[in-house]
């Protein structure tokens, strides 16, 4: 038995309009935070994973149809997969 | 005629729904979403709410419930469906209808009524309303937007199935102001605006009673006038 301890990253696709992103840009700005541009807000998942198949490679394809089939939207979510071993 | 109100744990307006459904004098009753058996319904609406209180995205985890199985299979027999705000953020995650809704442009969550225009009246909900008419309907929502890639949104348009369309104001910035959408085959039909809510005199507001009645008489003339 492999273990993984993955982390996803969701975040509304770049073509999106993202008001909540452009509020906490604001807000950063009120507060004296210079610079700041671009502010994007999304979800982040993280869990633990046991496969039979101790590929990395293995645990990324199955995160991935995880993402596809509920954890990100497609229309409106891009999202990407960060897989480690857990010792 | 038969009317299927889903309930999922989080719908909270599947009571106006049925009651609603009944004052245009369906047989409506409810299903659990847990159940695939739709009970031989002629007609399914998906009530508003917050199902699975909307985790992950709203409409997300209750596209996997039993009942959207027989949803589904109801829709692909050409059965009637209506998703009413939380329906049509559920409709939309189980692919039955294209596009998504998301937050509101303003961030807030929206409770007051609103100015739609009905486009198409080629659905079972619509079939009763002349075309263009404009009538005042509550939204209540934090998730409202419609939003859809370019080409999905040109072609709802063409086809005309933007089924309704906010006039006056756009109050959440959905795409093109859209408020409602029909599926390919025009029996699926998805809405923000709650017309459960304006469909009687005690509420000061009844064409939305339309959206029910357009129901009752197409399912009507389909069944040669028994029932």
């Amino acid at each position: 038995m492999a273990h993984f301890d993955v982390e996803v990253r969701v975040m509304p696709r770049a073509s999106l309009l993202d008001p909540q992103g452009q509020a906490v840009e604001h807000a950063l700005e009120a507060l004296g935070f210079r610079g700041v541009t671009t502010v994007r807000v999304g979800r982040a998942l993280s869990l633990h994973l046991e496969l039979e198949d101790g590929d990395p490679a293995a645990a990324e394809a199955q995160v991935r149809r995880m993402c596809e089939h509920v954890l990100a939207n497609p229309v409106t979510e891009d999202f990407s997969i960060a897989v480690r071993e857990a010792t | 005629m038969r009317l299927a109100v889903i309930r999922f744990p989080g719908s909270n307006c599947d009571a106006d729904t049925l009651r609603a459904a009944r004052a245009a004098g369906a047989t409506a009753y409810y299903v659990w979403h847990r159940s695939a058996d739709l009970q031989h319904a002629d007609a399914v609406v998906i009530p508003g709410g917050f199902a699975y209180g909307d985790y992950l995205r709203a409409g997300a985890i209750a596209r996997f419930s039993p009942v959207l199985g027989a949803v589904r299979e109801h829709a692909r027999a050409g059965g009637p469906v209506l998703g009413i705000c939380n329906g049509f953020q559920v409709l939309c995650e189980a692919g039955l209808l294209p596009g998504a809704l998301v937050r509101n442009v303003n961030l807030t969550f929206l409770s007051r009524p609103v100015r739609v225009r009905v486009e198409a009246v080629d659905t079972p909900f619509t079939s009763g309303f002349r075309p263009g008419t404009i009538f005042r309907v509550p939204i209540a929502h934090g998730q409202g937007r419609y939003v859809a890639p370019p080409e999905v949104l040109a072609e709802l348009e063409a086809t005309g199935r933007v089924v309704l369309r906010y006039v006056g104001e756009n109050p959440n910035g959905s795409m093109n102001a859209v408020a409602g959408i029909a599926a390919e085959g025009r029996n699926v039909v998805g809405m923000m605006p709650h017309p459960e809510r304006a469909a009687s005199v005690l509420l000061g507001e009844t064409t939305s009673a339309l959206v029910f009645e357009s129901l009752m008489r197409r399912l009507e003339v389909f069944e040669g006038g028994t029932r």
